[in-house]
């Protein structure tokens, strides 16, 4: 168990090294430099380069590399171009909308996802099922950025019951009210994503509760005279579980991947939204630190979904 | 044996033709056969085949007919043109430029990314998963690794990245890009099933036999699993067409001048445009919705094909 939990951190350690070079060298590829904006445009060019010998932008590029991941241990990510603030304060203030978004989208898709599942499982091939499978084909195949402009179409702007932009009211005052409002607008992002986010969960969990249905165990609870509705919730639906919670990390990345969109089309301003402005004003820093960081969640994500896995199935674990 | 038998059969050469031809219809169907006598079995399919087909040939077609830049240009007495008149018929958009034009162009624009992309990302996704998964051991190992590491890259950001580092990009490179990094879904597809099939007794058959690494992989294992390259290029289809069109919508996809279903959808970011002149985006919405629908119904129908057990047209 903790020699695979072991091993699994082993092979991290040179991913997260090369995706500190790719990155680093993406930095160096664009264009501009670290004074630009910050710099009086009548400055003497000898007087530029001067700075940027001091500052070792003519050091070799393996020593630049070698002190920017210093920098990075020390929690120095530079400054933005944009906002002429260090990027580590940046960032601390968007990450909290991003994950607190993340993590309300994924509950709701485990309340949607597990009782559909079982459901569908539990009535294979009568017309519950039929509606479930059609259900999680359509979320499935639609792109998810149409979705989410269409939803805030029809539900923020022609039916007026969200809020179409920011993440918190600009009256908002007092502890309950703070909450509310951060509540109310991370509430028609998180449904969406949560209802066009079921398909992996409930196919996975259907054809989990039907493998179980015919298994041993089941039949032996039948036969001792267990209610049909008790052998559903605590024989074949916790047996399920933990391979269930396994998708808690794959659906991390894929929230923060869909976070790009989906805080595009609500003006919700969290990492992804921080992410496409620091784009369009080629704000480097700011960008580097971003696809590092979305870069180390997705890691920890697969992770979280790997040791879980590897306390499941013992098949998987390496003694 | 074979002399023992011809003594002994009575059979006349009409009989022979006969036996042959029943045992011929008897036989397992060519796969092109099943697929297509499932689409028959189902009309919707049948349907969803035509509207794909019929849409993609119209766009094609219809595309060469229009002056792109021409149509780029601003007509300011055309602003924000209400849809269904006899001269615009889906409206104009802000400059003044047709939307059903656009829509046109955009179409062949994102489709015609989006077979390129499945093309390239596909057939490298193939080789990579057949590869890895025949060659057991270090290889399979260390293109594992490498697929983690794919895996864990932030695509969205990345792609973004690159598009912005480029300094001039045009739909070729664009798909290029995408293909970087979208093949990791049907590489672990093709690996799984390559692991499972390379166990098998032909394939052991033919190893003891001496036949050539390369020549087991593509002219035998191949063709085995074609039936599940075929269900999942038309699947990542649908899907490729999200990828173009998303990265369009946010503005780092086709450059503004050329139209795209994406760019058109980014109207409705401005919030006068969402509401009251929902001509300019609405459209090519549902375009995509309907087109990712129909492609997709069309991946599960031959992927019904493909799984004899739940086949529902009858093999004649």
């Amino acid at each position: 168990m903790w020699k695979t939990i072991l091993r699994r951190f082993l092979i991290m350690i040179p991913e997260v090294i090369i995706l500190s070079l790719l990155v680093f060298l993406l930095a160096k590829a664009m264009p501009g430099d670290p004074f630009t904006g910050s710099i009086n445009p009548k400055a003497d060019p000898q007087q530029i380069k001067h700075l940027m010998r001091m500052n070792g932008l003519y050091d070799p590029w393996y020593q630049q590399y070698w002190n920017w991941v210093v920098h990075l241990f020390h929690g120095n990510l530079g400054n933005s171009y944009q906002y002429q603030e260090p990027v580590t304060r940046l960032i601390e203030g968007r990450a909290g909308n991003t994950l607190w978004l993340a993590l309300f989208t994924m509950i709701l898709t485990y309340v949607f996802a597990l009782p559909m599942g079982v459901f569908a499982g539990r009535h294979e091939g009568k017309l519950p099922d039929t509606i479930i499978r059609v259900y999680t084909y359509v979320t499935y195949c639609i792109p998810f950025f149409v979705i989410l402009v269409i939803g805030i179409w029809i539900f923020g702007y022609v039916l007026g019951w969200f809020p179409t932009t920011g993440s918190i009211s600009s009256d908002a005052s007092g502890w309950l009210h703070t909450v509310g409002s951060r509540f109310y607008h991370i509430l028609l992002p998180g449904l969406l994503g949560a209802l066009f986010g079921t398909v992996n969960i409930v196919q996975y969990l259907r054809s989990e509760v039907i493998d179980a249905k015919h298994s041993d165990y089941v039949r032996t609870a039948r036969s001792k005279g267990v209610p049909n509705r008790d052998i559903y919730l605590h024989h074949i639906f916790r047996n399920s579980l933990l391979p269930i919670a396994a998708f808690a990390g794959y659906s991390i990345t894929g929230l923060l991947n869909g976070s790009i969109f989906t805080e595009t089309v609500f003006s919700y301003p969290g990492m992804g939204l921080l992410f496409v402005n620091s784009i369009s004003y080629r704000d480097y820093t700011v960008i580097t630190a971003l696809v590092l960081i979305y870069g180390i969640l997705n890691l920890l994500g697969t992770l979280l979904s790997d040791i879980i896995l590897s306390i499941v199935d013992p098949r998987i674990r390496i003694e | 044996m074979a002399e023992n038998f011809e003594q002994h059969s009575d059979i006349s050469a009409a009989d022979l033709a006969r036996l042959s031809q029943e045992a011929q219809a008897e036989a397992t169907p060519s796969t092109a056969k099943i697929i297509w006598s499932e689409f028959k079995a189902d009309r919707p399919a049948m349907a969803a085949l035509f509207i794909i087909v019929g849409f993609i040939v119209f766009v094609m077609v219809g595309a060469l007919f229009i002056d792109t830049p021409k149509m780029m240009e601003t007509n300011i007495m055309a602003y924000f043109n209400q849809p269904f008149t006899p001269e615009f018929w889906l409206g104009a958009d802000s400059g003044g430029r047709s939307v059903a034009k656009q829509l046109i162009v955009g179409s062949r624009n994102s489709i015609g990314i989006a077979i390129g992309l499945t093309i390239i990302s596909s057939t490298f996704g193939i080789c990579w998963g057949l590869i890895s998964g025949y060659f057991n051991g270090y290889i399979d190992w260390g293109m594992q690794r490498v697929y983690d590491f794919m895996m864990m890259l932030p695509m969205t950001m990345m792609i973004i990245v690159l598009v912005t580092i480029i300094p001039h990009y045009n739909s070729v490179t664009l798909t290029f890009i995408f293909s970087i990094f979208y093949w990791e879904g049907t590489s672990r597809l093709i690996r799984s099933r390559t692991l499972a099939e390379s166990e098998k007794d032909y394939v052991a058959a033919s190893r003891t036999s001496g036949t050539s690494h390369w020549k087991i992989i593509f002219r035998e294992i191949m063709p085995n699993i074609s039936s599940l390259i075929i269900v999942d290029c038309t699947l990542s289809f649908a899907e490729n067409i999200g990828v173009e069109t998303g990265l369009s919508y946010l503005g780092f996809g086709l450059p503004s001048q050329t139209p795209s279903l994406g760019t058109m959808i980014s109207n409705a970011n401005d919030p006068n445009n969402i509401t009251q002149y929902w001509w300019t985006w609405l459209p090519a919405a549902l375009e995509i919705i309907i087109l990712c629908l129909a492609i997709s119904y069309v991946g599960q129908v031959l992927r019904r094909a493909a799984d004899a057990s739940q086949r529902q047209g009858a093999a004649d």
